[in-house]
């Protein structure tokens, strides 16, 4: 096993996929000559003999060609679109949700779509609210989407090369503070289904469930936890969103009886309200203390250092909300 | 077809020389096409009035000869993709019309089966792409398409109808200047009636001519036609369609057209924006009139096997409404059938109640 960073993760699954699939092709801002705004795809063009078809270099106008990825995918081809990050496929929220999502059913099921959007979504170091913000939600509540947020490498890798063989449309939001983390990479051909959570951590006193770089946070905040009260929390990573894997957090949570959802986006109507809705209503009598959240605070990002420390979630606020639900935190 | 050619007099040789030098079974199969669009969107209108048709309808009459001269020169292998008002591309293109009017109905024999409707009509059999209702969603998307024949390396087209409205935003320059640049063999219509929905395209468009927008993209050819004379929009698409095979670049044809009834069936032809009189004035240059008129003199057909040809729509589109009513309505599964391609996730989970 290979031990790569997340972006080398990701450009192995490019390039794997796309030797193996001649249909499959990647098209997005500065992919190609530029090797990639943050170099996921670096070397792609030249490994493909310089062919501009496989690896195309975009005006800046996602409108636009994410709606070509569409009509691409429509007459036959497997498009990979990037977006430089999600906060401009806002740009592209009509190709995606009014075009990708729905073409299946309203075609009466005679144009499935198979498309990969992908790219960094989440905040990274001081760039302010319009380039500091979380997609996950948007996209998870449109159904003819699959939405996948992996957390390490080896799940970066398995995961995209899964989405680029999935008939639908599948949104592969990488973290863009986590294109440098390192981890194990199975070497040879390594596939992570859509749609499976993973336990990245064993524990039976809670369960903490996050996706993305928030699986980081929980885990150190799982240390934390053992170290100051010998708690044994559990770490159920979502990596898909949707379609969620509920009942891998619903067989923690009726094990552990206390569950915390960690996510970085907007609480409103978030990841985490959801899975706190499922878990209610699917095992209300496995439940000891209400649901916790822990989010990003419900305000555009701001740019102060100090401030957007406060409005970013971190370990030590799953740590007292971890301790909020093992009612530790009482006096 | 009847008249036989060697008894044309002079006149009628004129006539005869403005054809295009299309046979005589083509232009009659073009006269038809546009005379079953008229009866198809009539019998819709009376369908829609009593309530067999639901949501949004928008009706095509005054537009036919725009539809019958940009698809009718097509290959098979080629594809189409339109917006919402898109009944009768699709009657053009070759979807059964029972198949059109069951979807209009929502019912399972409808060509998206009943999950479209009125302005999502798709047959991937014969490359119909829909269908598409958000102005100018599909115009990037025609590029695409173009970028895949590009890709493997075909000579097909992809043929891409829209309203005049649609110059005016975003995807529109955003897919001409990719469909240029990367040299996209597609074929642009923009359907000019003057109007989008109630608004006249000179009160909010910045520009006199639309196909002049073209010109900011370098290797788009575009050009003005009567949109109202199917063979001056078969000419110049022809010729639209040729380049694209050929030199592999994309062009827009501004089809300068008329409808005669409102913007959909919600609203009433003539009112608050345009007068009952501008209305008549451009049925004076009915598409399928006129046509009519000059396969007569030319001795292509005569009056007699016009009305022939009209009964004989007039039957196709009873029958089309009598299918449609006795197909079946879609069955409650069939709402989780193709969200997406492999099963769908918990459908009972989060039922809401149903």
């Amino acid at each position: 096993m290979a031990v790569i960073t997340y972006r080398e993760a990701l450009n192995q699954a490019l390039v794997e996929e796309m030797e193996r699939d001649e249909r499959v092709f990647l098209m997005g801002e500065e992919v190609g000559k530029y090797d990639g705004a943050y170099k996921v795809s670096k070397g792609l063009l030249d490994h493909f003999g310089g062919n501009e078809w496989r690896v195309r270099d975009t005006p800046i106008a996602e409108n636009g060609f994410a709606g070509m990825g569409v009509g691409a995918a429509m007459a036959g081809l497997r498009p990979i679109v990037e977006f430089m990050t999600f906060n401009f496929s806002l740009l592209a929220f009509d190709a995606v949700v009014n075009s990708a999502a729905k073409l299946y059913q309203m075609s009466g099921g005679q144009y499935n779509i198979p498309i990969v959007f992908r790219g960094p979504g989440g905040a990274a170091l001081q760039l302010a609210s319009q380039h500091s913000q979380v997609p996950d939600a948007w996209y998870s509540h449109v159904p003819g989407l699959k939405v996948v947020a992996p957390a390490t490498p080896a799940d970066a890798k398995g995961l995209l090369k899964s989405a680029v063989r999935d008939d639908d449309p599948v949104l592969v939001i990488e973290g863009e503070l986590l294109y440098n983390i390192k981890g194990e990479v199975p070497d040879g051909e390594h596939l992570v289904p859509i749609g499976k959570a993973d336990v990245k951590r064993e524990g039976s006193d809670l369960t903490i469930v996050a996706h993305s770089k928030m699986v980081h946070q929980a885990l150190q905040a799982a240390e934390t936890l053992k170290k100051t009260h010998g708690l044994e929390a559990e770490v159920v990573d979502l990596r898909t969103l949707r379609p969620l894997d509920i009942d891998a957090v619903l067989a923690s949570v009726r094990k552990t009886n206390r569950v915390v959802v960690v996510e970085e986006g907007w609480p409103f109507a978030g990841i985490g309200a959801q899975v706190a809705d499922d878990v209610q209503r699917e095992a209300f009598d496995s439940l000891d203390a209400p649901v916790a959240r822990v989010s990003g605070l419900d305000v555009p990002m701001p740019y102060a250092r100090n401030l957007e420390k406060q409005v970013f979630p971190e370990a030590a606020h799953v740590v007292r909300a971890a301790e909020h639900v093992c009612y530790l935190d009482e006096d | 077809m009847a008249t036989k050619s060697e008894t044309r007099d002079e006149p009628g040789s004129q006539a005869r020389a403005d054809l295009l030098g299309l046979d005589d079974q083509e232009l009659v199969r073009l006269l038809r096409l546009m005379m079953l669009g008229r009866r198809f969107e009539e019998k819709a209108a009376e369908s829609y009035q009593v309530g067999k048709i639901g949501g949004f309808c928008h009706l095509y009459m005054g537009q036919e000869a725009v539809a019958v001269g940009t698809i009718s020169p097509l290959r098979d292998d080629d594809y189409v993709i339109t917006a919402y008002r898109d009944h009768v591309q699709a009657l053009v293109r070759g979807i059964d019309p029972r198949a059109i009017m069951a979807e209009l109905y929502g019912r399972v024999d409808g060509c998206s089966k009943g999950m479209g409707g009125s302005m999502h009509l798709f047959d991937r059999s014969l490359n119909f792409m829909g269908g598409h209702a958000i102005v100018g969603s599909h115009v990037p998307i025609a590029a695409g398409v173009g970028y895949a024949i590009r890709y493997r390396d075909e000579d097909r087209v992809c043929l891409c109808l829209f309203g005049d409205s649609v110059v005016n935003g975003g995807p529109f320059h955003e897919a001409f200047n990719m469909a240029a640049k990367f040299e996209l063999p597609v074929v642009y219509v923009c359907e000019n009636n003057d109007y989008g929905m109630g608004t006249d395209i000179h009160r909010v468009a910045a520009i006199e001519n639309l196909a002049d927008r073209a010109c900011a993209y370098e290797g788009m050819a575009s050009v003005t036609v009567n949109g109202m004379d199917v063979l001056a929009v078969r000419q110049a698409t022809q010729e639209a369609i040729d380049r694209a095979r050929k030199e592999h670049l994309p062009s827009l044809i501004e089809a300068r057209c008329y409808r005669y009834m409102g913007h959909s069936m919600a609203d009433p032809s003539h009112g608050t924006y345009r007068t009952r009189q501008e209305v008549e004035k451009h049925r004076q240059d009915d598409p399928i009139l006129t046509f009519h008129k000059r396969l007569v003199i030319a001795g292509v057909i005569t009056d007699e096997q016009y009305d022939e040809f009209d009964q004989e729509a007039i039957d196709r589109v009873e029958k089309a409404a009598e299918f449609a009513d006795q197909s079946p309505k879609p069955e409650f599964d069939d709402i989780y059938a193709h969200v997406y391609s492999d099963a769908f996730p918990d459908i009972d989970r989060r039922d809401a109640w149903r």
